[in-house]
């Protein structure tokens, strides 16, 4: 494919990201973190994102599977696991961490493990959207090409 | 991930040019030395760029303990922490409290976690900042204002210190004791004591007014458990500054260092021991703060205890409010909610200071009388403040010294009027228990109250005066618990010392809350801590305590009144020695060494202390002798509510006294 089409293909794909509410603004600060100093920056980060995540899941998952559930260490994964993923800006993944935390509240294993199904599932598609984003964006560099950037807009309204 | 590896920076050498307050370079904030600790890896790195984007120099680590290490082994190497708030290893408020004991640097929390009681806990632990994650770039740029706002209330509050004693000349009570800072100071010599600071490879002086820059005293580890074992030497009702400095013979190290310092550990022990207390203070402390006496009261916080005494130029009423406010407070918390640990710590006797409900009054009302006077409210004017609207039931104790048993009564009711004081107020009952009242405070306050009867006539009465202590005083009432102990004891001083009883209770409560409220925290911390001790003194009765500080009025007896202010950590300005002869409202005993002085030593105290008025320390009634005489004939509940009235009566107006102008401590950093 030729640059500008990759370009183009990338652009969409990040608004789309965008509309969806896969990725919010905090995702653009990251972008705008990125330099010549750092220009893995995006990536370093995601990746540590999807390290922690996958640790932090399977600690979930445990946890829940005890004959007695520690709801104040399962509260404090889910903390940290909506704090990493606002961070990054997976929106989706940092809103299924809201209705989890009132389940440990209420102390619900039932509706904690459906919580951490539904945590599980959003994980999985962000990381996958964003791993196609960074393989577009490969892709771009490996053509030549600029990666474009793409500013978040409240309204989702996408600028370049 | 772990982000071991990455965490632990090589920690830059000091190259923070800027650090020093009087550089600001062009480029400042620029290389403003953060270290950041989340135990989330996405997040360290995240801020370590955003940081790092800021022109700021980064050192970031996952553990709280590695970045305790790290603060210790590179004393000014950094100016600011940013730290997590839910962390495995230890809590991001802890780590906050070891930080800001040992390091005294600004911290900012952050966290996911946007409920307002952790918010709260934040302001209330003192962090400088809370930032909501995702935090974003925006917020870290302003960061470096936390540094330099710091800076500059320490600088002010130094020069302050300084100033105070050595400008005020009617200091007459500037301690003697003083560090020889002061002393130097007085001769304008600051520079020198700052230059001998400087050669401290870990005491700064902090007084450096020469200059912009303000050295810090960078309590290490080795340095803070010297005076952890100074004040554990000495007990923790007698634990003044002075006697910690002399103790831990760090030359170089100033009396109004090892002051702050020992503000902030007795926070820090408040902490471990009654974090609930903060819970309720924290509704209470923010009231009643009417007063900017009462704010500035909290911004002595740190000021030397002394200085307060010294100017005893506390207005009684000042004082009093302050009691009353702290005896309000205290009256609500009646059981000194002062956590396990620190009561022990302190050892107040606690139950001591309470007002011994009868006939143990009568024994303590001399002692309490004496409180009263010259309370040696240690009361630092923090404590003061934290009394939280003491005027109302404390106030009236003071200032009611003087005037008839119904002052005692509006004492009282102040106190009562206050939730708390209630209780205060029945305890203080005895006319006499007027200056009991903070021992109702803390929970017998009540009792001692009622007996005085003084509830319903001292309202009306007292209460005028005493309304600027309330203001005061009100801060504690969160902190009730420990504020009224304390405050009782500032208040018990039938003499003055109702005032301080106030504080004492006040002090309490403000302490948990006076970390929000405003610069109080601090001060109060250590007077609710000093609650126990207050305790004795102000409350007499509690009765073993509070005989000992009794005896300072009476006799000027020193170590009563010093032990009433030890332990109350009331910054005797209010105290009670006032009473005597002029209007209670001076309770600010500096040092006890005014005997006679009681009016003019609290009011100026308290104007002077610039906010730690009441860190009068033990200092002994200066009126005592008078008032002792006057107030030894009536000890007993009644009777020592009577003598703390005529006590007030003969001091004059008590009333005008008590304007706690001096409370209005401009320079008390909040």
């Amino acid at each position: 494919m030729e640059v500008g089409q990759l370009q183009r293909s990338f652009v969409e794909y990040m608004a789309s990201l965008f509309r969806e509410g896969f990725l919010d603004a905090q995702f653009s600060q990251l972008q705008q973190l990125q330099d010549d100093s750092n220009p893995d920056f995006v990536v370093e980060v995601v990746s540590l994102f999807f390290e922690d995540s996958e640790r932090l899941l399977n600690d979930l998952t445990m946890a829940l599977d005890q004959p007695n559930v520690d709801f104040k260490q399962v509260d404090a994964h889910v903390h940290q696991l909506k704090g990493s993923s606002s961070s990054v800006g997976a929106q989706r993944v940092k809103n299924c961490c809201i209705p989890f935390r009132n389940c440990c509240e209420e102390q619900n294993t039932e509706a904690c493990l459906r919580c951490l199904q539904q945590i599980k599932q959003e994980y999985l598609l962000a990381k996958n959207k964003l791993q196609t984003l960074f393989d577009l964006e490969q892709q771009i560099v490996a053509a030549g090409g600029a990666i474009p950037m793409v500013q978040y807009s409240n309204d989702y309204g996408l600028s370049l | 991930m772990n982000i071991g590896s990455g965490s632990l920076v090589t920690v830059p050498s000091s190259t923070g040019s800027w650090k020093s307050g009087d550089v600001v370079s062009d480029q400042f904030p620029v290389g403003l030395r953060v270290l950041v600790v989340d135990d989330d890896p996405t997040c360290l790195r995240i801020l370590e760029k955003m940081l790092r984007n800021c022109h700021y120099e980064v050192t970031k680590c996952n553990r709280a303990e590695i970045a305790l290490s790290f603060l210790r082994e590179n004393k000014n190497g950094f100016d600011i922490v940013i730290s997590d708030v839910h962390m495995p290893d230890m809590d991001g408020f802890k780590l906050l409290e070891h930080i800001g004991l040992e390091m005294d640097l600004p911290v900012i929390m952050m966290s996911a976690d946007d409920s307002k009681d952790v918010v709260m806990k934040g302001v209330t632990h003192g962090a400088y900042d809370y930032l909501i994650k995702p935090v974003r770039i925006e917020a870290l740029k302003n960061i470096w204002q936390h540094v330099v706002r710091k800076r500059k209330y320490e600088w002010k509050d130094n020069n302050f210190d300084q100033s105070g004693s050595v400008e005020e000349g009617d200091r007459q009570q500037k301690p003697s004791e003083d560090v020889d800072y002061s002393s130097s100071a007085n001769e304008g010599n600051w520079k020198n004591s700052k230059k001998r600071k400087e050669e401290e490879e870990e005491v700064e002086d902090r007084d450096d007014t020469s200059n912009l820059k303000k050295p810090r005293v960078v309590w290490s580890v080795e340095l803070h458990q010297q005076f952890v074992q100074a004040v554990h030497q000495l007990g923790i009702d007698k634990a003044v500054p002075k006697k910690i400095l002399e103790l831990m013979n760090v030359p170089g190290l100033t009396r109004e260092n090892v002051a702050s310092h020992l503000q902030k550990y007795r926070l820090y022990l408040r902490r471990l021991s009654g974090v609930s207390q903060h819970q309720n203070g924290l509704n209470n402390s923010f009231m009643g703060h009417p007063d900017a006496t009462f704010c500035t009261i909290s911004s002595l916080n740190g000021l030397d205890l002394q200085a307060l005494a010294a100017a005893g130029q506390i207005p009684a009423q000042n004082l009093a409010t302050l009691q009353a406010a702290a005896l309000g407070k205290s009256a609500t918390k009646s059981a000194i909610s002062m956590p396990l640990d620190q009561r022990n710590f302190f050892s107040f006797e606690n139950s001591k200071l309470r007002f011994p409900e009868g006939p143990q009054q009568l024994n303590n009302s001399n002692k309490q009388i004496d409180l009263l006077h010259g309370i040696p409210t240690t009361m630092e004017s923090k404590q003061l403040a934290n009394l939280h609207h003491p005027s109302q039931s404390f106030v009236g104790m003071n200032m009611q010294v003087n005037s008839t048993s119904q002052h005692n009564n509006s004492v009282l009711m102040r106190l009562s009027q206050s939730q708390p004081r209630t209780q205060l107020l029945n305890g203080a009952n005895n006319g006499s228990q007027v200056s009991r009242l903070p021992l109702s405070m803390q929970q017998s306050l009540s009792p001692v109250l009622t007996q005085s009867g003084i509830v319903d006539n001292a309202r009306g009465s007292v209460y005028n005066p005493v309304s600027q202590a309330s203001s005061m005083v009100d801060f504690s009432v969160n902190q009730s618990k420990e504020l009224q102990s304390y405050n009782f004891s500032l208040g018990s001083n039938s003499s003055g010392m109702s005032s301080l009883t106030n504080q004492g209770m006040l002090q309490e409560e403000v302490n948990s809350d006076i970390k929000g409220s405003r610069g109080f925290p601090s001060n109060y911390d250590i007077f609710n801590e000093l609650q126990p001790k207050s305790q004795n003194w102000g409350l007499q009765n509690d009765g073993s305590t509070f005989d000992a500080s009794l005896h300072p009025c009476m006799q000027g007896t020193q170590d009563v009144s010093s032990q009433l202010l030890l332990q109350q950590g009331i910054s005797s300005t209010h105290n009670s020695g006032q009473n005597r002869n002029a209007p209670i409202e001076k309770p600010m005993y500096s040092n006890g060494d005014e005997i006679g002085h009681s009016n003019t030593m609290c009011g100026s105290q308290l104007n002077s202390g610039g906010g730690n008025m009441l860190a009068v320390k033990a200092e002994r009634f200066p009126d005592a002798d008078h008032q002792n005489t006057n107030i030894r004939e009536q000890f007993g509940r009644d009777d020592l509510m009577s003598a703390f009235l005529r006590q007030q009566a003969s001091v004059g107006p008590v009333e005008t006294e008590f304007g706690f102008d001096g409370y209005t401590l401009d320079n008390l950093p909040v």
